[in-house]
């Protein structure tokens, strides 16, 4: 018989107070645990999607002038002087603070040629990193080798050429390996061909014309990525695609705001449960804890056996509230996840701060009306009488 | 020096147009190993006096002192360590814990001493055999009489072994023969060196007791306040006629 027997058995004596407070826990626990398991599966589903946007990261030369094109219409007769990136500078991004973000660089470089009497803007690309710049792309075909290229569906109608076709180049030969299916871009208006072979026919060898990244994290703002970029290739001007990237990250971070204010409401009624609960139960026993307090139960025996009681309740909240929330969170990602991408899946950690926050809360709840037990005086017993 | 000593002990609740005085100018000593009764009308201060003995309730003046320790200059923490260490309590409306068995109500008391769960369970099957409740050790309160619930508080006073039992109306919810087995039983104990102080209306328990202390009006009367005042030979009658018998 020890202080914890004594405070187990008066919550097995007391079910319906005890479940009382346990559903207040619970539900309180159970939010935090849905909202948070919900938010966190939205975060990994939308980084998910933004991987498949592709690239979101440009770097093109630095100019003093400015453009004179706007959605695609050019307003003719000016020229640029075009300046090249060199490309062992964008070697060096390899080597920034976040590197570990960058799941693709694609260098690029471009020319103007002639081919079969038509002027065409020809772009040399890293095949491999377009799959993860452009997973957009589809090729009727095959990837080219070192003497092939790719047709943008409308370059490929203009020149009359298909799959297999020879064509002539600068006087190089090289092969239709494939026809880029339409994509709504301006890849449909361009010839493309492995990087180094177009470096050799536009004699920019060791030069980029522009670069994109695709660069994501969840927790690391675009912004520094790019001033981290913009830091190691001087000669270039780095820029994100704030559009796509900000207007989700932003719509993620409100939401994730507001779930939090809600968790920390929601807690604070659980917690006010427990208070006005366990201040009833401490009145509802006021001969017991007066009999304690007169055969020789210190003020910290009985301080300790109501505390004792909220610690057993608050366990069972906790891991109750978590395994309620994580129902609740995967039934809710169901609902609002649009293509069923996002999942959720048991976490201990989240299991172990449910635990925690449920035994915090209903600790600190009971600690007024513990106080007010172990201040009982002893006398009342016998005025019970 | 006595055993027990209360000196010029006075009790008053409230304050200005309310203050009531609940006892006033109390002196007494008891021997160790003496059966005392305190004995009054209902509102006299008999219970009040039993507290501040109980070192429950501080009086407003005078100085109480048991074993040479005066009880309420100690702190409050060290006057429940007295508490559970010198004194038993039998309370009127035996007051055991409902949600707890008969072997766990009687080890109340040493769940704060340090000792195995092993021999604070022995102290308390032995406390139980002394009152006479072997074999209902596993039973809750609910499911024994009245006279089973009086043994158990009894049982669960003398459990530490305190040199002092304080019994407030211990038979005052009970018929008369198993008061009567309460009361051998509390003689018994003080047979075997127990200091009591029992508190009682009734003149047939308190002639189970060596000397009697009469409470009127929160004070001690015959014998003018001293501490004999009243100590009756046990074969003289108590009251005129009609009156009980004191027991030998």
């Amino acid at each position: 018989m020890n202080l914890r027997d004594i405070a187990f058995k008066n919550l097995l004596r007391r079910k319906a107070k005890a479940l009382f407070v346990l559903a207040g826990l619970a539900i309180g626990v159970s939010t935090v645990v849905a909202l948070i398991s919900f938010v966190d599966a939205m975060t990994e589903n939308i980084n998910h999607k933004l991987e498949k946007y592709g690239a979101n990261i440009l770097i093109v030369p630095k100019t003093e002038n400015l453009s004179l094109t706007y959605g695609g219409l050019s307003l003719g007769g000016v020229s640029f002087e075009m300046q090249e990136i060199r490309e062992q500078d964008l070697a060096k991004i390899q080597s920034i603070k976040n590197a570990a973000n960058v799941a693709g660089l694609g260098p690029m470089v471009f020319g103007v040629v002639n081919v079969e009497g038509n002027r065409v803007l020809l772009a040399g690309v890293d095949f491999e990193a377009n799959w993860i710049l452009k997973p957009w792309w589809k090729i009727d075909g095959t990837i080219p080798g070192e003497k092939g290229l790719v047709l943008g569906s409308e370059t490929a109608v203009v020149l009359g050429l298909n799959q297999g076709s020879p064509v002539t180049i600068r006087g190089r030969q090289l092969t239709v390996s494939g026809v880029l299916k339409p994509t709504g871009s301006q890849d449909d208006q361009l010839i493309f061909m492995p990087l180094k072979t177009a470096q050799a026919i536009l004699n920019k060898e060791g030069l980029v014309s522009m670069a994109e990244v695709a660069a994501l994290c969840k927790d690391c703002p675009i912004e520094a990525m790019v001033k981290q970029i913009s830091d190691v290739v001087p000669g270039a001007k780095v820029m994100a695609i704030q559009q796509v990237v900000k207007g989700r990250m932003e719509a993620l971070s409100q939401f994730k705001k507001f779930s939090y204010g809600v968790s920390i409401v929601v807690v604070l009624v659980g917690s006010l449960v427990v208070l006005v609960t366990m201040m009833g139960s401490v009145r509802e026993r006021t001969e017991e804890i007066g009999i304690f307090r007169a055969i020789g139960f210190r003020k910290s025996h009985v301080f300790k056996i109501v505390l004792l009681e909220a610690g057993f309740i608050s366990a069972a909240a906790g891991i109750l509230g978590y395994l309620a929330g994580f129902v609740v969170a995967k039934g809710a990602i169901r609902l609002f996840s649009e293509s069923g991408g996002a999942s959720i899946q048991p976490s201990f950690e989240l299991l172990g701060g449910s635990f925690v926050l449920a035994v915090l809360v209903g600790l600190m709840a009971s600690v007024y009306p513990a106080y007010l037990a172990s201040r009982m005086d002893p006398n009342q017993a016998l005025n019970a009488i | 020096m006595s055993y027990i000593r209360a000196e010029n002990i006075s009790k008053q609740y409230g304050n200005g147009d309310a203050t009531v005085m609940a006892i006033q100018d109390i002196d007494f000593t008891v021997e160790s190993g003496e059966f005392v009764s305190i004995m009054g009308e209902s509102g006299a201060g008999k219970s009040t006096l039993l507290s501040i003995v109980g070192a429950m309730n501080p009086p407003s003046s005078g100085k109480f002192v048991v074993d040479e320790i005066d009880v309420y200059h100690l702190g409050s923490e060290k006057r429940t360590d007295f508490r559970r260490e010198f004194i038993g309590f039998v309370f009127q409306s035996f007051h055991l814990v409902p949600y707890l068995t008969v072997l766990e109500n009687v080890m109340l008391p040493l769940t704060t001493v340090k000792a195995t769960k092993k021999r604070k369970r022995t102290l308390a099957e032995e406390a139980l055999d002394q009152v006479g409740l072997t074999g209902k050790e596993q039973r809750l309160p609910s499911q024994i009489s009245g006279g089973e619930k009086e043994r158990v508080a009894v049982a669960r006073a003398i459990v530490n072994d305190p040199p002092v039992l304080l019994a407030d109306e211990p038979t005052g919810n009970l018929d008369s023969k198993t008061t009567h087995e309460i009361m051998d039983l509390l003689q018994r104990l003080n047979q075997e060196g127990t200091t009591i102080l029992m508190v009682t209306h009734s003149q047939d328990c308190a002639a189970y007791a060596e000397r009697i202390l009469r409470v009127s009006d929160g004070r001690l009367i015959e014998g003018e306040g001293l501490v004999e005042a009243l100590c009756l030979d046990r074969k003289i009658p108590l009251t005129g006629a009609g009156g009980l018998m004191l027991r030998a």
